[in-house]
């Protein structure tokens, strides 16, 4: 049946939507509190599923040890990553400080290729399932757990830019720097926190989407899909970045039908965010909820 | 705290600035600066444009690091502390340009004004009603309310701040300055471009805060009639050095005052500077 496809390629979309909306959400966390653009937000993916695939496998540790020590790990990671590498570019042109997380983005590719090898590695079976009937439709049991994770995720943002104190600092922060400054706010630890928390939400897609396709490089992948996602709900906005990844990921399956029915190209599933990146670039360059800057002359 | 406009003399400074220079290469902003404000006083540095106000002011607040010199803090050594670190410490300032938080509401913007005084974090904040989250945010929203009651900008306490007008933002600057509890208070002229009644308003605050409140106050101004009728005592800069400092009165009668102000004969100038 093909509408019966077309409606299964749809809540995929939303689910894959909502991991694209996650990862994008960290992507612009870390460029509005430290305006650096993350060319290896992919690759964060990446080293946590290697992480909890390592501490599943090799260590056999049950998952729900695991996966919280990955998160444990990541946070680690993001802050000694922001510390030793990004603390010393602050101040440096915006060109070096992206050159230097393109860098960052191929050296740990090649370092968890060194590590784990380059065939793609399956999870070890976490649920008892392999899908689940919701409302008629297959559903694997990761994608299930995905979408109720990235949901709470999503709102704990919220939550914690709004009502946090320390979410209310890097408000402040990404708006004047000095000004936060001068009201006792940390701008290390500000930055630290950002990254910290982007590599750790990150590191749960990542874990994510290991458990369905198998942990390999091709998870990094992620990090480049980010972009048409943020670039459609604009670079700044958090809420923009959710919506973004959910029209991405709902376009991406989109093309795949339409491809598949008609039109037989091939792939179209992979490119079709990408022209609408172009697109949007060129007719609303700041995205759907970005901040226009206005300047006064 | 003392309610009186100058504490007494043998307290021991609040801040105290000591032979303060700084360079930008070629360029001395500030050449062996040195004062001191004691607790309880009304502080103002004038001097022409380009004479290193602002500089000063970042050196003490911790923008600048001085080249040579060093600024204490009640009593301690603050020179090579960061910003943050001496507004936790009780240094508060507004700024020249007007830098509130322009997306953000005016309760957040002074709220985050209050950051180093919060205890509860992320973790103990989502037990709110267990760990005291909730007795802390009440007495913090308490401590708000009386600044904003006291700069009466409670009907715009829910705008968002980039919204409001110029005399209201300056108002919210000083109220966000004031959340920070600070023992000081640095104010980057607050009067600039205002009106002659918005200035007034103004004028009256800063004399509250200090009267009332106890605050020190620094403040940078260039309007002379308010920092004559508001500061006890006056600091004058020119090309980054101090020329006089004093009572009101006796800086107005300073002759080295009037040539920076007034200019006279360059001939003349240069025999004054040569003295």
């Amino acid at each position: 049946m093909e509408s019966n496809l077309l409606f299964q390629l749809m809540v995929n979309g939303v689910i894959v939507g909502t991991l694209y909306g996650v990862v994008a959400m960290c992507f612009v966390l870390i460029y509005k509190s430290t305006q650096v653009v993350n060319f290896a937000q992919g690759e964060f993916l990446l080293i946590g599923a290697w992480t909890c695939w390592w501490l599943v496998t090799s260590m056999a540790l049950p998952f729900w040890i695991a996966f919280p020590m990955t998160f444990l790990f990541m946070l680690a990671f993001g802050v000694t990553l922001q510390m030793v590498v990004l603390r010393p570019m602050i101040g440096e042109p915006v060109i070096s400080v992206i050159m230097v997380t393109i860098g960052l983005s191929i050296f740990f590719q090649a370092v968890m290729k060194s590590i784990f090898g380059v065939w793609p590695q399956p999870f070890p079976e976490i649920f008892p399932v392999k899908s689940v009937n919701v409302l008629g439709l297959q559903v694997q049991p990761a994608y299930l757990m995905s979408l109720v994770v990235s949901v709470v995720i999503m709102g704990l943002f919220a939550w914690f830019f709004k009502y946090s104190r320390m979410g209310l600092a890097m408000r402040a922060t990404a708006f004047n720097q000095q000004v936060a400054q001068s009201l006792g706010i940390s701008v290390k630890n500000v930055f630290a926190m950002a990254w910290a928390i982007s590599a750790m939400v990150s590191a749960l897609a990542g874990v994510v989407v290991g458990m369905v396709n198998g942990v390999s490089s091709a998870l990094s992948f992620f990090g480049i899909k980010v972009f048409p996602a943020v670039i459609v709900g604009g670079l700044d906005s958090i809420v923009g970045a959710i919506i973004g990844g959910l029209i991405i990921g709902l376009l991406e399956n989109m093309a795949e039908y339409v491809d598949g029915q008609w039109l037989h190209v091939g792939n179209l599933y992979t490119v079709a965010p990408f022209y609408v990146l172009v697109i949007i670039l060129m007719i609303k360059p700041y995205g759907l909820f970005g901040t226009k800057t206005i300047e006064r002359v | 705290m003392s309610v009186e406009g100058i504490a007494a003399p043998q307290s021991r400074p609040v801040l105290e600035v000591r032979d303060v220079s700084l360079g930008f290469g070629g360029v001395r902003a500030l050449t062996e600066v040195s004062f001191e404000v004691r607790k309880g006083e009304l502080f103002s540095i004038i001097g022409p444009n380009g004479a290193g106000k602002t500089s000063m002011l970042n050196c003490v607040s911790g923008r600048y690091k001085p080249s040579s010199g060093r600024v204490f803090l009640k009593g301690r050594d603050v020179t090579g502390l960061t910003p943050n670190t001496r507004a936790t410490l009780g240094l508060g300032r507004t700024f020249q340009n007007l830098a509130l938080f322009g997306h953000m509401s005016v309760l957040d913007n002074i709220m985050v004004g209050r950051h180093h005084l919060l205890r509860n974090n992320a973790v103990s904040g989502a037990l709110y009603w267990l760990t005291g989250a909730r007795r802390e945010e009440l007495a913090h929203r308490r401590k708000v309310e009386d600044i904003i009651d006291f700069l009466e900008i409670a009907h715009i306490r829910k705008a968002v701040a980039g919204t409001l007008p110029y005399g209201l933002r300056k108002r919210v600057e000083l109220a966000r300055a004031m959340a920070v509890e600070p023992s000081i208070i640095l104010l980057d002229e607050p009067m600039a471009g205002m009106n002659l009644e918005e200035k007034e308003d103004m004028a009256r605050y800063i004399v509250d805060l200090n009267e009332e409140w106890g605050m020190t106050v620094v403040m940078i101004e260039h309007d002379m009639g308010v920092v004559m009728d508001i500061s006890h005592r006056v600091m004058v800069l020119e090309f980054g050095r101090k020329i006089a400092e004093g009572l009101p009165d006796e800086v107005m009668a300073n002759e080295r005052v009037k040539v920076a102000y007034l200019g006279i004969d360059d001939d003349e100038a240069a025999g004054e500077n040569a003295a």
